[in-house]
């Protein structure tokens, strides 16, 4: 019995294309996940609620808008909350460099920029779930 | 198995993760199902199929706000095939959910199929009896875009609505071929569309064809709706209390009822019986001599699954016979 990785791919905010999280998305399933996508302009709350009700190992946070310093936190934050800690959390799209310590320091395991290779994320996250096993 | 009065209290997280537990057929899944289903059998289930893009997502979304806006706590299974190549799958239910999924009041859950024919996952029947323990009253379920031969939904839900909508083509057709039989409830959904009174039509064409099944049987009509803007929903939303109004006269819901243990009873005997009786002769050496004599073509594979089930019957008689406190011990055959 080998268990599925479960994945939320998660578009916060206000962005208004979502053509990289689904590029992600399907990565993921192509690499044998369960992705549950839930489209654009999810409130952190949302997101959170999906990931509690959908029980996913990994939340991956697409996000251009420039608000990742609010979102993301709060979404490492409601998910601490809801005693889902564990949970995995990445962002991917665009991050200035001097704001990724702050969100490695929130809680974010990895942040992605443009231009990450899809099989590097696909390995990041099933050396983290089943290693986390 | 401290999820289990926690689940009981309704706490979604418990919920969720009882619901992998038993996707996953983890060690654990088997007790907790047989440890809250005297608890079970609370809820109304509501099965949404039809062909793909009719708008089955989105008018589950409308049904669940309904049901919400009359103080129902209200769980949502969403079935999306698993890709045969990969075993992964994309679950894009929620993405038409956005009404109800803002709502903590509405429990989610999307499945992959999982290799499972027939519209729905393995694990559905328990999936329900695990939110229905949670005390969600009311469960919509929602298969796979579905073709001809996807009726598993009948099995679980006490009301099942059939979903088509305008230019589907050739769909129409296997509704016609396949789930007609199945639909309590008809909606043609899009109905602003152009060709929604001939898809409306050819639907109830097909209704009047039925054999009649006497005076008192349900008649199930077709509907319009416009899922998208709400347009029609809550006449569904009557059809489908009415529906259960039926089933509530003359005994129906304990037929309905009978049927359904039935058909989860039946299967459990098919997977169960055939699991022990191929550990058996894999164990025992039987299944190696039986499919050798099937390669030679000295026994055809019917034949041989015969002569297995007479070996293993034939084993456990004469070993009960002999000394019953040695039975179930292994290599005694």
């Amino acid at each position: 019995m080998s268990d599925i990785i479960r994945v939320l791919v998660a578009k916060p905010g206000l962005d208004s294309h979502d053509r990289g999280a689904k590029v992600v998305a399907r990565a993921y399933r192509d690499a044998g996940m369960e992705v549950v996508y839930t489209g654009l302009h999810q409130t952190p709350e949302q997101v959170v609620e999906a990931a509690v009700q959908e029980d996913v190992d990994v939340v991956a946070i697409s996000i251009l808008s420039g608000a990742h310093d609010v979102l993301v936190p709060r979404i490492v934050n409601l998910l601490r909350e809801r005693g889902r800690g564990d949970v995995l959390v990445l962002v991917g799209g665009v991050v200035p460099e001097e704001d990724i310590p702050a969100l490695e320091q929130a809680g974010v395991a990895r942040v992605f920029g443009p231009g990450s290779r899809l099989e590097e994320i696909v390995e990041f996250t099933r050396r983290c779930v089943r290693g986390q096993g | 198995m401290d999820l289990i009065p926690r689940l009981l209290a309704g706490e979604s997280p418990a919920l969720a993760r009882a619901i992998t537990l038993v996707e996953n057929q983890h060690p654990d899944a088997r007790e907790l199902v047989a440890r809250l289903y005297p608890h079970t059998g609370q809820a109304r289930v509501i099965g949404i199929t039809g062909p793909p893009g009719v708008g089955k997502s989105t008018l589950t979304d409308q049904l669940a706000v309904r049901f919400r806006q009359e103080g129902m706590p209200v769980g949502v299974v969403a079935v999306d095939p698993t890709s045969p190549f990969t075993g992964g799958a994309i679950l894009g239910d929620r993405l038409r959910m956005t009404r109800a999924a803002g709502d903590p009041g509405v429990f989610i859950r999307s499945l992959a199929t999982r290799g499972q024919l027939g519209g729905l996952s393995r694990a559905t029947g328990d999936v329900i009896k695990l939110m229905d323990a949670a005390g969600r009253r009311l469960i919509l379920l929602e298969t796979v875009g579905t073709g001809q031969a996807e009726i598993d939904v009948m099995n679980y839900a006490h009301t099942t609505v059939v979903v088509a909508a305008p230019g589907l083509g050739d769909e129409i057709q296997a509704i016609k071929a396949g789930i007609m039989e199945i639909g309590d409830v008809f909606v043609v959904n899009k109905a602003d569309r152009e060709g929604a009174d001939r898809t409306v039509a050819e639907l109830e064409m097909m209704l009047d064809m039925a054999p009649d099944r006497g005076g008192d049987a349900w008649k199930p009509r077709v509907l319009r709706t416009v899922a998208r803007d709400g347009t029609g929903v809550d006449e569904v939303l009557r059809e489908v209390k009415a529906h259960w109004g039926h089933l509530e006269q003359a005994g129906r819901l304990q037929v309905w009822r009978r049927r359904q243990a039935e058909f989860e009873l039946a299967g459990m005997v098919r997977s169960l019986a055939a699991a022990r009786l191929l550990e058996w002769a894999h164990q025992t050496g039987v299944w190696a001599e039986v499919r050798d004599r099937v390669v030679e073509r000295s026994l055809d594979p019917c034949a041989g699954a015969e002569l297995l089930l007479r070996e293993y019957r034939e084993a456990f008689g004469r070993r009960a016979a002999k000394s019953p406190g040695t039975a179930g011990r292994r290599g005694e055959v």
